[in-house]
């Protein structure tokens, strides 16, 4: 059943250090083999008798068959959790839940596809393109970070892609500025008919901006704090427009993490538009 | 040797005491891509409202010491979407059903029990007092007895008498019994403790609050002693009102602790958030203390903390009268 997540406990096969990132590979069969590009896991972090009580939500780099499956996992040591998880050495065993949330959507025919990713948000990217060029698709990469140890991924982008352009926005690698900045013409050069992207909400803004300028559909994977990862809390939604025209409050774990960009509304994040479905001035009362 | 796990909710007999919280489980469809729903003792659904709600902002969760913040607003469809596509969901697979429903004013909450007095499927309800009192600036509903009272004399007037009115109290008050008291007073038939207290973090790299709400309410292991002592003090006061105990519990132990403080049902919130298969979990854990500490029923738990210091459990006297030849 592809999709249907499940609880595993995974040994810890490899921990390595990528560039300003760590990379953890586990054993995880059940998820290695229903996972599709873009999905993600949650990962419980501090041992049995921890404090913290939610788990942290990482993408799925990669999965591989050897070793009954495995799943790599590509993070920043930002809080706690993460630190924790920073920690994990070969033969610790981890409890992961997943595949979860929605893959990215393939074109059923041949197309060009540039994919933008900013910092570990690029991790996501490479299956993604490892499954777009497996149908035939022309794939080019545009990779940024603040500095060039944050660029996550270069070697392989150039490896696969047809062309990768590299952003910094000190300079020190690549192009100076913002993946925004060169992504206008390598969508021009390559002609591109989609856009894949991963990065921080404002980037994706910036992304979409792009996409539609061009005319041409953008698939963003977007972040958002997320209590359970499985659709149960309601503490992950953003503000999306549905098919309907009608703007929800959807879940970023199981409606998303991959939107179509232009249905987002990303000038709206972090608040509950006025014109939302049940929105306090739209009709329903504001209780609680 | 198998320990009796059935549970009387009122006149309701559960398979087994293990419920979710409210607002922990949506409405299970989610929760069923991991086990089968038959194995709860019962689902407890999301606070139901009138209207579809969009709820607040985000952020919406931090994580605190060994607890949850949250402040989602009750977002919801609101009772329409509920009554035609998840409440049918769940009849047609015959899982019990705690319906939970949340209001602003008495006039909402009877409505949303007259929408619910008919509906297939629903096991029992719960009425979230938690949501600020629309008529009286505000002030929220459990916090005052003669507001509870209200909402719960209007709702069992109006549910069929086979369906137990359960009504959620807040621990964020100066005397828990009185307001129990009031509820039972008026008609509730199961009492159900705790909602979140109020709690609130301060994110120290933005130098704001972390949520957007400002405040929200606290859950996870941080609270359970607060809900042992809610379901202790409740239990003394008020032996004979059926119990569900909620606040914390990510363990059997946990769920033992409020079973030993008086509840005959215990609910799992935020441990479902950690642990998909929590319910699971805690209710076999729950099954293996008793099983070790010579329990044929669960029902011979319940209070039993409540016992005067040196009197041995009676499930232990029943025991070794009979082994006495
Ligand atoms: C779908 C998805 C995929 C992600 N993939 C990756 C990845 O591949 N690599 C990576 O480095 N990070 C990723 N993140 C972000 C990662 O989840 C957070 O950096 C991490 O949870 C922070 O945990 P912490 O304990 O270090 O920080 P804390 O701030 O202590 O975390 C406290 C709580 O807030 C939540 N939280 C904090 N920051 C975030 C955030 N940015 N997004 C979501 N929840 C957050 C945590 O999960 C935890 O529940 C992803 C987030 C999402 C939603
Ligand atoms: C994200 C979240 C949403 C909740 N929503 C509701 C709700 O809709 N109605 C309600 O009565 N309680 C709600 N609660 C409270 C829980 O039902 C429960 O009383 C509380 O969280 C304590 O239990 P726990 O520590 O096991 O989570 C919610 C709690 C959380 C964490
Ligand atoms: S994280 Fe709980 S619903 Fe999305």
């Amino acid at each position: 059943m592809a999709g249907t997540p499940v609880q595993v406990t995974g040994t810890v096969l490899t921990t390595r250090r990528v560039d300003a990132y760590h990379a953890l590979t586990v054993v995880a069969p059940g998820i290695a083999e229903r996972y599709r590009p873009g999905h993600f896991v949650s990962v419980a972090v501090g041992g049995a008798y921890t404090s913290m009580v939610t788990r942290r939500a990482l993408s799925i780099h990669d999965v591989k068959a050897d070793y009954g499956g495995t799943v790599e996992l590509v993070f920043t040591a930002s809080g706690p959790g993460t630190s924790w998880l920073a920690e994990r050495r070969a033969r610790d065993t981890l409890d992961l839940v997943g595949p979860l949330g929605r893959p990215f959507p393939l074109p059923r025919d041949p197309a060009h596809c540039v994919l933008v990713g900013s910092e570990y948000g690029s991790a996501v990217l490479f299956p993604l393109a490892d499954a777009l060029l497996a149908r035939g698709c022309r794939v080019d990469f545009v990779l940024g970070g603040a500095g060039a140890e944050r660029v996550f991924g270069a070697m392989r982008a150039r490896r696969i892609a047809e062309t990768t352009t590299l952003t910094t926005e000190d300079g020190s690698l690549g192009l100076r500025g913002k993946v925004t900045d060169a992504l206008p013409s390598v969508i021009a050069d390559t002609r591109a008919d989609a856009v894949y992207a991963c990065a921080p909400m404002e980037t994706l803004r910036a992304v979409t901006a792009v996409g539609m300028e061009f005319d041409i559909p953008v698939q963003v994977a977007v972040e958002e704090s997320m209590a359970c990862g499985i659709g149960v809390c309601m503490t992950c939604v953003l503000p999306v427009i549905g098919d309907d025209g009608v703007t929800r409050m959807v879940r970023a774990c199981a409606e998303g993490p991959v939107f179509r960009g232009e249905r987002v509304r990303f000038e709206d994040v972090g608040t509950i538009p006025f014109d939302a479905l049940g929105a306090p001035g739209g009709g329903a009362r504001h209780v609680s | 040797m198998s320990v009796d796990m059935r549970t009387f909710l009122a006149h309701v007999e559960l398979a087994n005491p293990i419920t979710t919280a409210a607002g922990c489980a949506a409405s299970g469809r989610e929760l069923a891509q991991f086990f089968d729903l038959h194995r709860l003792g019962a689902l407890t659904t999301r606070s139901i409202t009138m209207a579809p709600r969009a709820g607040r902002p985000t952020p919406r969760m931090a994580e605190t010491p060994s607890g949850l913040l949250n402040a989602v607003g009750l977002q919801g469809p609101g009772i329409d979407a509920f009554l035609e596509r998840e409440l049918p969901w769940l009849a047609q697979r015959g899982i019990k059903t705690i319906v939970s429903i949340g209001g602003g004013t008495v006039a909402e909450y009877s409505e949303l029990a007259r929408r619910l007095a008919d509906a297939p499927g629903v096991t029992a309800l719960e009425v979230n007092l938690s949501c600020p009192n629309m008529e009286d600036r505000g002030r929220v509903f459990a916090r005052e007895g003669s507001a509870a009272a209200e909402v719960i004399a209007s709702v069992r007037s109006i549910m069929r008498y086979d369906v137990p009115v359960v009504a959620k109290l807040a621990p964020d008050v100066a005397d828990i019994v009185s307001v129990a008291r009031a509820c039972v007073d008026a008609g509730a038939d199961a009492l159900s403790m705790i909602n979140n207290p109020l709690g609130m973090a301060i994110d120290t790299e933005a130098l704001r609050p972390s949520l957007a709400a400002v405040t929200g309410g606290l859950s996870g292991p941080a609270i359970l002693p607060l809900a042992v002592r809610c379901v202790w003090q409740v239990h003394a006061a008020l032996p004979g009102v059926p119990l569900i105990g909620i606040g914390g519990v990510m363990s059997g132990r946990d769920a033992f602790q409020l079973v030993l403080a008086g509840a005959c049902v215990v609910g799992v919130g935020t441990a479902l958030f950690h642990d998909p298969y929590a319910c699971l979990r805690i209710e076999r854990e729950l099954e293996d203390l008793l099983r070790a500490r010579g329990f044929q029923r669960l029902a011979d738990a319940v209070g039993l903390a409540h016992r005067p210091p040196g009197s041995a459990p009676r499930h232990l006297l029943v025991d070794s009268e009979e082994s006495t030849p």
